[in-house]
């Protein structure tokens, strides 16, 4: 109970924050957004490259990817939260009020898992708006956003711990920078098979083009390999959570 | 154990950062239950340091705390859960009301939900925020925020309270006001209270005992009026009219006492059985003219100079410019 | 131009050096502004060049190299990078009181603006020198020769230039670097609703099509990647250095107000 008061309490004040500040939180909400109809708009042509043989259209193909791009970032944009709370000393206040510190990271994830989940929904309901097509049956799409959920925690941990071991802003690009790295090394714009050079090669030993493809695998009925996606993905999180706890404690150690 | 209930002890305290000195270095020292403690020093002597250990804000790099009868490092959440901070900064949330911070602040402490706002509109009407408890916090004046710092720390009743330089930067009269709260405190609820200060007036109208800490030790410790009595003698302390009879007038006045380092003013600590009486006579009797002579009684200041052969003054200018040094 | 003008013919061009100097000596001394810009748009650029190569075999792709279309894009995107620098520098003068302070001496208003404009166009062009590198050495063609790279570096004086115009405009404007950091995103909207990643007649959507021919920022994009793709397309380049230098003029108009009301209000 007292570790559910500090999780609440703390997810509470972030989106607190949001809500009655927009101007923190409309740009990394629009981004997504934006992103999504940058590319899908722009690059709707790319579906008559020969050999590009993704069946809903390049609006879906594109989807999944900003989707999961929207949960990394969310995620991320949380671990900035953090990590301003900690230059600016607020982050002293929890770490002497709550009695059970590891409440403090997951209210933060909290928070950065209903943020993304607004984002989803606008994202959604733009896809279908624009004519988006959905293969897949409602099985398959709890298997895509559950798995966009995994990145978001993933993305959240990740940026966290780094918050934690830095405890300045001045790490945002240390936070913001490998994420956007890995995304885009993964077939963003074209399936894999279309990549060549050294693209291919990073991408084919991307973990993101694994849960890339089965994501777009799930919107069109047909993931091509669901069951080690989400192995990947729970085992990626499990890595996260503990390198976000132990930066928790290196900040206790450090006196926050 | 005396600090079963609500006192504090602390035995050979050590805390070093990395690359730097011993911001801490081998301390003890006992609070007792409803005592007010003063911890006295300048910048950088190792007061802050002292609180964070104490609040379980950073652990100890060897020695051991006691707080509520709670160890610091082994039972840190049992320690957050009876004490009160009030931090030099104040920490708070720009973006949030004054109202909001009480809210977070009494969810994160376990305080029951029903109690949550009833106590909020009390806190703030203690601390004179009624009326600003739904503005940002962003526009608040320095002095608002710290009265917003402290009803933060007393949102769940605890029985200890530690202020961090409190008053440090706040106009005179919100310096008296946030004395009557901590007198109230102990006065009424009868809360421990751990105070550091680098002022010595307010060691000595609020404290009950004060520490004197320098360079990381503890250097005095004792009520504020056991500590000046162990200094005994008044100063006596004389401005020339004209500057070039200072050194005479050191000259003579050097006979019925030890000089003190003073900048304006020629002083000596009278020994024993003198008194203003034998030094007029002196002056009139060497012939020189005097702007002001005057009589001091012991003060903190006194004891520290006493103690660590600097006045407090002159030892917060010493860490200032070395503070200004590491960072050029 | 009767400001700049003057400018050059008047003793203050001393002045003007002195403003300048400090505007580059701050930007160098802040690895995090100078660093960024060039980075970015590389990384940017490299992303795209290899995720959308295949997009080249689509009929009409004017070129077989996807890297050699995508070269334009880095020499706007620097350009909008610097919008911001200049804009969030001269916000922190005006927070800082730095603007008062000048506003006290001798110096001109114009002077305050032209030194700070030149410091904006040496790193655009420092940063344009940059990526020109980058593109000669991963092996870009440039077909319009020598005399296009040349062209190229005029180019980037212009577009920095006027770029920084808006951005001094909109820190005289409003006085606050986060305002001109909230605007950031719009710059992006310019950037990616734009014939950034394809030539507009392959844009399939219409209303992105649309967009795309009706914002400036594709005819700047354009001007660039013809003297790389195509060699002398007279078209392309009117269109560029018209709406740059349009844009340039205005912004500069606007700028100069909104400082001279600056300095008197302050």
């Amino acid at each position: 109970m007292r570790l559910w008061n500090v999780i609440s309490g703390v997810a509470w004040r972030t989106l607190k924050n949001a809500l009655t500040n927009p101007q923190i939180v409309i740009p990394t909400m629009a981004f997504p957004l934006f992103f999504f109809t940058a590319f899908a708009g722009g690059l709707s042509q790319i579906r008559h490259v020969p050999g590009f043989g993704f069946p809903l259209g390049y609006t879906a193909f594109q989807f999944v990817f900003v989707l999961l791009q929207s949960a990394a970032f969310s995620g991320v944009f949380t671990g900035f939260g953090l990590a301003r709370d900690f230059e600016g000393g607020f982050a002293k206040r929890l770490l002497l009020a709550a009695p059970h510190r590891s409440g403090i990271v997951i209210g933060y994830a909290l928070a950065a898992l209903i943020r993304w989940m607004v984002v989803a929904v606008f994202l959604t309901v733009l896809a279908l708006a624009v004519g988006m097509q959905v293969g897949g049956g409602a099985v398959d799409l709890v298997g895509l956003y559950v798995l966009a959920l995994l990145v978001n925690f993933c993305g959240f941990f990740w940026a966290g711990g780094i918050a934690m071991r830095f405890r300045t802003i001045q790490a945002a690009p240390l936070m913001q920078m490998p994420v956007f790295l890995i995304l885009f090394f993964a077939p963003v714009y074209v399936p894999l098979e279309l990549l060549e050079g050294w693209i291919e090669a990073v991408a084919t030993v991307n973990p993101v083009t694994y849960l890339l493809e089965t994501g777009r695998g799930f919107l069109a009925g047909d993931p091509p390999h669901a069951l080690g996606a989400f192995l990947l993905a729970i085992g990626l999180g499990v890595a996260f959570w503990t390198w976000a706890f132990l930066g928790l404690r290196k900040a206790e150690a450090a006196g926050a | 154990m005396s600090a079963a209930g609500n006192g504090i002890e602390v035995e050979q305290l050590v805390r070093e950062y990395k690359k730097g000195p011993r911001a801490v270095n081998g301390i003890d020292l006992q609070v007792a239950p409803g005592e007010i403690y003063g911890f006295l020093g300048p910048n950088g002597a190792g007061k802050s340091t002292t609180v964070h250990v104490l609040t379980t804000l950073l652990p100890p790099t060897s020695g051991t705390a006691r707080v509520g009868g709670h160890d610091v490092v082994k039972e840190g959440p049992k320690v957050r859960s009876l004490i009160g901070v009030a931090l030099q900064e104040a920490a708070l949330d720009p973006l949030l009301t004054g109202r909001d911070h009480l809210r977070l602040q009494a969810t994160l402490q376990g305080v029951p939900k029903e109690r949550r706002k009833v106590h909020a509109d009390e806190l703030l009407e203690r601390v004179g925020l009624a009326d600003a408890g739904d503005r940002k916090v962003q526009g608040y004046s320095g002095g608002m925020k710290r009265r917003l710092d402290l009803a933060l720390a007393l949102v769940h009743l605890p029985r200890i309270l530690f202020l961090d330089e409190p008053t440090t930067g706040l106009d005179p009269q919100s310096r008296t006001a946030m004395w009557e709260e901590v007198a109230r405190l102990r006065r009424e609820e009868s809360v421990t209270v751990f105070l550091t200060t680098q002022y010595l007036e307010e060691a000595d109208v609020l404290a009950d005992r004060v520490g004197i800490i320098d360079e990381g030790k503890i250097v005095a410790e004792g009520t504020p009026a056991a500590l000046k009595a162990e200094i005994g003698r008044p100063s006596v302390h004389a401005i020339p009219e004209h500057e070039e009879d200072r050194e005479k007038i050191a000259g003579f006045l050097a006979q019925f006492g030890e000089p003190l380092a003073t900048t304006r003013d020629v002083a000596v600590r009278l020994r024993a059985g003198l008194g203003l009486t034998d030094i007029v006579r002196a002056v009139d009797a060497n012939g020189v003219r005097i702007a002001d002579l005057e009589l001091r009684a012991p003060t903190l200041d006194d004891v520290f100079l006493a103690k660590t052969g600097r006045t407090l003054e002159g030892a917060q200018e010493e860490a200032e410019a070395e503070q200004e040094e590491r960072r050029a | 131009m009767t400001a700049l003008a003057a400018a050059l013919a008047s003793p203050s061009l001393s002045q003007v050096g002195a403003i300048a100097r400090r505007a580059i000596v701050r930007t160098a001394r802040q690895p995090a502004s100078v660093i960024p810009p060039l980075v970015f748009p590389m990384a940017l650029m490299a992303v795209n060049a290899a995720g959308l190569d295949s997009s080249t075999e689509l009929p009409g792709f004017p070129t077989d190299s996807f890297l050699a279309f995508a070269l334009a894009v880095p020499f706007i995107q620097g350009a909008l990078f610097s919008t911001m620098n200049a804009g969030t520098d001269l916000a922190r003068d005006i927070d800082t009181g730095f603007v008062n302070r000048l506003a006290l001496t001798a110096m001109r208003d114009w002077s305050l603006l032209f030194g700070q404009l030149s410091g904006v166009v040496v790193l655009g062009v420092f940063q344009a020198v940059f990526y020109l590198s980058v593109g000669l050495v991963v092996g870009v063609d440039f077909a319009a020769g020598p005399a296009g790279i040349a062209l190229l570096l005029v180019y980037a004086v212009i577009v920095s230039l006027s770029f920084g115009a808006v951005g001094a405009w909109l820190a005289y404007r409003f006085g606050s670097g986060e305002t001109i950091q909230a605007l950031f995103p719009v710059l992006f909207v310019f950037l990616f609703i734009s014939s950034m990643n394809a030539p507009r007649d392959l844009i399939g959507v219409e209303w992105f099509r649309t967009a795309a021919t009706l914002n400036p920022v594709s005819y700047m994009i354009e001007a660039v990647r013809s003297l790389i793709i195509e060699g002398w397309n007279w078209q392309a380049l009117g269109l560029g250095f018209g709406f740059t230098i349009a844009i340039g003029i205005v912004a500069l108009f606007l700028a100069s107000r909104a400082l001279r009301t600056r300095m008197t209000r302050t």
